[in-house]
């Protein structure tokens, strides 16, 4: 066999982006590969995902439920993914890199002693040995080693925001098979209280104003300006560090990549792994102190200026009637 | 409680370069240094000795020449230091690097926490603990922003997609530390003396940890890198808005105005 199983994530009762982005890159690997593409959703009632998930790309989604697999749970959701590959050997497993999803991944290549690959950009199958190739982000993004497993089932994490997932119209035409899972270990790690808020989209904006350091001292600014030109608010590493942002605000190989039309970047200095988080954006517009700054050579527009002067008067001047 | 750490020693990414023509890395002259995300794991293990009592073993896995680096934890608090080295360890991916520090935690013997960072900077996989706390049959913890013990049990704050969760995990637990999330503290100056010039690192190798040849190193690794490439960076126009602060301000609304059409 040849499938290619994708792990459907999900958090409160939506499927994560990510996972339909697999979907759709995994349809046409599978296409080359004369396979089928099966989609695994674990969880407590979440059959009512399937149809989505057979609408953008899967063939077959094995759906296993269990009330003790409501919540993710390391050892528990290891167990069920580890007996379903086990029982009809797919030659592919991917998973969303996210928190969990490479929370789970780590463990789970382990237990199946399968080659894993990290952090995916690119999936391509190599011609003549149909090897699937990941390229991998390395150091800090500005590297990519294109790796692959030549043994046992071939696994990788997919980074968030890269390929294109179908659309949700149309109707599914893929097989949904209920699959009882085996579990009943109780697991060692439990899940005391969670504080999730909506997700911040910065990776979907078409504007996107980033903060750094330089205009830490002057938020307020940042925020009037983010609000005149209607955009996500992204920040720098040490921002989100100090708490002053969410991390799904933060920008750079650790965190999102923006691919807005239009990017301004306050008071940052353009360390590695925070322009590979711009370099897919549009226009760039930096404004920073430091005319030797490396981000000076991933903006379109620089200006060697202090942002905290500049700020008001740039607010000013976006106001209506002015 | 006996804590153990892993870390990874790293080139300084701001030190590796593609070289265009071979495409290999150049990082000659590339400055080694601890993993940032490891060093907060090293302090939330200092954390932990500072408010629990007992000691925080340092482990690293690498050539004989990393020893030098190892005298850093020291000085800043930890009790002892492992490098795990032998020839045989060398290209190892993710799954001999786990087996092989895994194997170190149980010849250490007792540990009720090992701690790591979320990620390292060069490879960047966050897959290492997983696989470390798999080898040990231990629970995991990833992305772990704040670590307690509270009542013989871990209590850690971990970030999730769009927010955090907290959890409990009974010990021994493998716990990776998110980057960022803590200030790792400066070496005590008269420790570091002492670490550079008495201290002496634990080297251990293959057969130290019972490991066979087929498992570790590049021999034990399933995937392999078929080569490397530069990470396009797309053209950009570089012009340097110049002038007085009105005119700055004046350019960057003309150039910002046609993005805000149709909004």
């Amino acid at each position: 066999m040849s499938d290619i199983f994708v792990y459907i994530e999900h958090n409160n009762g939506r499927t994560e982006d990510v996972s339909f982005e697999i979907l759709g890159k995994a349809k046409e690997l599978a296409a080359k590969l004369n396979a089928a593409v099966c989609g695994i959703i674990i969880g407590d009632s979440v059959g009512n995902l399937a149809d989505d998930v057979s609408r953008r790309g899967a063939d077959k989604v094995y759906v296993a439920e269990d009330r003790l697999l409501e919540k993710y749970s390391t050892e528990l959701y290891t167990k069920v993914v580890e007996d379903i590959v086990n029982a009809r050997k797919p030659s592919m497993l991917l998973i969303g890199a996210t928190y969990n999803g490479r929370d789970l991944a780590g463990r789970l290549a382990v237990r199946l002693h399968a080659g894993l690959t990290a952090n995916a950009v690119s999936l391509e199958i190599e011609d003549g040995t149909n090897l699937l190739l990941a390229a991998v982000p390395s150091y800090g993004g500005s590297i990519h080693a294109v790796c692959k497993s030549e043994r046992g089932l071939q696994m990788s994490t997919v980074r968030a925001g890269v390929f294109k997932p179908f659309p949700s119209g149309g109707k599914g035409a893929g097989e949904i098979i209920t699959i009882v899972p085996n579990v009943s270990a109780k697991p060692r790690v439990r899940v005391i209280e969670s504080s999730v808020g909506k997700k911040a989209d910065v990776g979907k904006a078409e504007i996107v104003v980033v903060a750094g350091l330089g205009a830490m001292g002057n938020l307020v600014a940042v925020e009037e300006l983010r609000k005149e030109l209607g955009a996500e608010l992204g920040v720098t590493r040490p921002l989100a560090d100090k708490g002053l942002a969410t991390r799904d605000r933060q920008v750079g190989s650790t965190g999102v990549s923006v691919k807005s039309k239009l990017t301004v970047v306050l008071g940052a200095s353009g360390a590695s792994h925070f322009v590979s988080g711009i370099d897919s954006s549009g226009t760039v517009i930096s404004i920073n102190t430091d005319p030797k700054a490396p981000i000076s050579s991933h903006a379109d527009y620089n200006v060697i200026e202090d942002c905290n002067k500049l700020l008001p008067l740039v607010i000013k001047g976006l106001r209506p009637g002015k | 409680m006996k804590i153990a750490v892993c870390v990874k020693i790293v080139p300084k990414t701001e030190d590796v370069k593609l070289d265009p023509v071979t495409k290999n890395l150049k990082r000659e002259g590339a400055e080694s240094v601890i993993n940032e995300a490891d060093r907060n794991a090293l302090e939330a293990a200092l954390k932990l000795k500072d408010a629990n009592g007992g000691e925080v073993i340092v482990i690293s896995m690498g050539p004989p020449m990393f020893e030098q680096q190892l005298k850093l934890p020291i000085a800043m608090g930890a009790d002892n230091a492992i490098l795990l080295s032998d020839r045989a360890f060398g290209g190892a991916d993710t799954h001999p690097t786990s087996l092989t520090l895994a194997s170190a935690v149980r010849k250490i013997g007792d540990c009720d926490v090992v701690l790591c960072g979320e990620e390292s900077s060069d490879s960047g996989t966050g897959h290492v603990p997983g696989g470390i706390a798999e080898w040990l049959d231990m629970p995991q913890v990833t992305f772990a922003s704040d670590v307690r013990i509270v009542d013989g049990k871990a209590v850690c704050k971990r970030t999730i997609e769009g927010g955090t969760e907290t959890v409990e995990a009974t010990l021994p637990a493998v716990i990776s530390v998110e980057l960022g999330t803590n200030t790792a503290r400066f070496p005590d100056f008269r420790r570091k003396r002492w670490a550079d010039t008495q201290f002496k690192v634990t080297v251990w190798g293959k057969d130290d940890l019972g490991l066979k040849d087929d498992e570790i190193g590049k021999k034990g690794s399933f995937t392999s890198v078929k080569e490397l490439r530069e990470a396009m960076a797309p053209e950009r126009k570089h012009s340097l808005i110049e002038g007085t602060l009105e005119e700055k301000a004046k350019k960057i609304v003309e150039i910002v105005k046609p993005f805000l059409e149709g909004k």
